[in-house]
């Protein structure tokens, strides 16, 4: 949207840093390197960007959200949190037992969430089929999906990327569609360069038939003019590269492949809240801390 | 009426039921003359989609496009189909999006083209998921009326059809109902639980053992999943004899299901008929008489498991 208010959607990502930090250290394990990467992507999409009603998570006309790296789902529960979804508190139920916050995104256990993920590859098949779906209802709502780039490893994401741009031709095209790629460089074993690299990864969206446009996936500013570009392209779905760092706002996780899938201890949470919102601590952030450090002397 | 292939059935019901319901749409990969969605594709290019040879795509888009409304059939092989089982679990059956999975070429009775394009473990597989109820009409009558269920049916629904023609074993009085099985023929010495492409056999075996004065009921068991448990423990309780004859592994199918409903409820002798080894290329006769599907192989295994 023209002209998003930068400082806002910051300060909500920062929130949602400390949020990720606050419910990964309740629930003991988690993923908060990817969830970091990914949190300033799904604060601009779900703050200044998709039209949904929390009051009504089946209204028919929504635009659709669907994380196909579906592990990094704690940066999605604080954005829905934060819509009104569910009370912020419930955030620190994340897995544990008999919460709908599960450690992977539940359609039928959450209201709101869209599809089951968390079995990589599979959430952007579906993103293409909620697009067409959509269009062929007559509908104008849009789909938005989050892609890893270990996750574009597989083999069924290849499959969608080569029918996304094709699929509904010639009366349906999937303009409604925009992928992203949280491209933080790392997966569980290590560096996506070493394991199984996608470079040229923009030439080959392109080759598939993409129009591919490349972000600071921690530029909100950049996000959101890259969505504009998106919804303004007629013609088939979108595809925006975003550079992101793994773990990004916490020194000592950023860039780390220990922190793909560890969560931290309570006086690293701390440490790592007290980076994420700088001094002064604001009263909010020091309840956490306080929340935190209490957990800690458990 | 005269024999007609599962997946015929199928796709002349589709083709119908698209002309009142516009929500429903077909996906194929690249199986769709085999499948027989090409009469539906014809008449409603727009809501018929060839993914080309995807699977695990096919059925992750057919799930986004259930969830956003419209009735998807994503269509193949069984085998293929089926073998894309983790998409199935998650995109489908845990994100509970209703999808009409259709699963064509079942069994050893494809025959030619051999084991690899033979679908004998997908009953197996879409057991084990909580919320996919799986659907085996033995002909034309039934199929028909399947897939109309099939639409309404609010969940994700699997269809299981044959590639060879089937003979009629419904008058046209026939009304499918979900979840209930139907005796086909009634007997008090045994009962004949089938499913799909060898129930005409256990038919005509039923016919072969009067003769000798073995009275065998027939029961067709359309609805694998949920098992007709009523039903069936009505036939058990009643001839104390049960067989099982199917056209798929014997390791979790029809009589895997049926064992296990038995063995806790009323435990009962049982013999299971179905496919043991993988299958090969043959002609289909030829493949039921190896694996005892045909009406021989069910009359002696009848009489050999009754001691007669």
């Amino acid at each position: 949207m023209a002209n998003p208010d930068v400082a806002k959607l910051e300060s909500i990502a920062r929130e949602g840093r400390v949020q990720i930090i606050r419910m990964l250290t309740h629930a003991g394990s988690g993923h908060p390197g990817g969830s970091l990467s990914a949190i300033d992507i799904l604060t601009t999409l779900y703050f200044n960007r998709m039209r949904y009603d929390p009051a009504r998570p089946s209204w028919e006309d929504r635009d659709r959200f669907v994380l196909s790296k579906g592990h990094c789902v704690p940066a999605q529960y604080f954005c829905m949190a934060k819509a009104g979804f569910f009370p912020m508190d419930r955030l620190i139920t994340l897995r544990k037992l008999g919460s709908p916050l599960q450690g992977h995104p539940d359609r039928v256990a959450l209201p709101g969430i869209e599809a089951a993920t968390g079995s990589l590859g599979q959430g952007i098949s579906v993103s293409v089929g909620m697009a067409l779906g959509l269009k062929l209802a007559g509908k104008g709502a849009r789909v938005y999906c989050v892609l890893g780039d270990g996750e574009t490893q597989e083999g069924q994401v290849w499959e969608s990327l080569m029918s996304g741009p094709k699929l509904g031709a010639p009366h349906h095209h999937l303009d409604n569609l925009c992928v992203f790629l949280d491209y933080n460089g790392i997966q569980l074993d290590g560096f996506v360069k070493k394991i199984l690299d996608l470079e040229p990864v923009t030439d080959k969206l392109k080759s598939f038939g993409w129009p591919v446009l490349e972000v600071n996936g921690h530029d909100v500013a950049q996000v959101d003019k890259a969505l504009d570009q998106a919804e303004a392209t007629k013609g088939g779905p979108t595809f925006i590269v975003a550079h992101t760092v793994k773990g990004k706002g916490v020194s000592f996780m950023e860039n780390d492949p220990e922190w793909h899938g560890k969560a931290p201890k309570p006086d690293e949470a701390v440490r790592a809240i007290r980076e994420i919102v700088g001094t002064p601590v604001p009263a909010w952030a020091a309840r956490v801390v306080a929340e935190l450090d209490a957990l800690g002397k458990k | 009426m005269a024999a007609k292939a599962s997946r015929a059935a199928f796709g002349e019901a589709l083709t119908e039921l698209g002309a009142k319901d516009e929500r429903i749409v077909t996906l194929d990969a690249d199986l769709s003359k085999s499948t027989m969605t090409t009469g539906f594709a014809k008449k409603y290019p727009e809501r018929a989609f060839n993914v080309g040879i995807a699977e695990s795509g096919m059925i992750g888009v057919a799930a986004g496009l259930a969830l956003a409304g419209r009735v998807p059939f994503a269509c193949s092989f069984a085998c293929f189909l089926v073998g894309r089982f983790e998409t199935i679990r998650v995109s489908v059956a845990y994100s509970d999006a209703p999808v009409k999975l259709v699963g064509t070429h079942v069994g050893v009775a494809i025959g030619e083209d051999g084991y690899t394009q033979m679908g004998l473990e997908d009953i197996a597989c879409l057991r084990s998921l909580p919320n996919i109820p799986i659907v085996q009409p033995a002909d034309e009558i039934e199929t028909k009326q399947a897939v109309a269920y099939a639409v309404e049916h609010a969940g994700p629904i699997y269809l299981r059809l044959t590639r060879q023609n089937l003979e009629p074993v419904h008058d046209a009085a026939y009304r499918f109902r979900f979840g209930k099985a139907d005796v086909l023929r009634a007997g008090s010495d045994v009962s004949i639980l089938a499913t799909g492409g060898p129930l005409w056999n256990a038919l005509e075996a039923a016919r072969r053992l009067a003769a000798e004065g073995i009275h065998a009921e027939v029961v067709n068991v359309a609805t694998i999943k949920p098992l007709d448990e009523e039903t069936i423990l009505r036939a058990a309780g009643r001839t104390g004899h049960v067989v099982t004859v199917e056209d798929h592994s014997i390791h979790g199918g029809l009589g895997s299901a049926v064992a296990e409903l038995l063995g806790e409820a009323m435990p009962t002798p049982m013999k299971r008929i179905g496919v043991t080894t993988f299958g090969e290329s043959g002609d289909a006769k030829g493949l039921y008489a190896r694996h005892g599907l045909d009406a021989d192989g069910i009359t002696a295994s009848v009489r050999k498991f009754l001691g007669r």
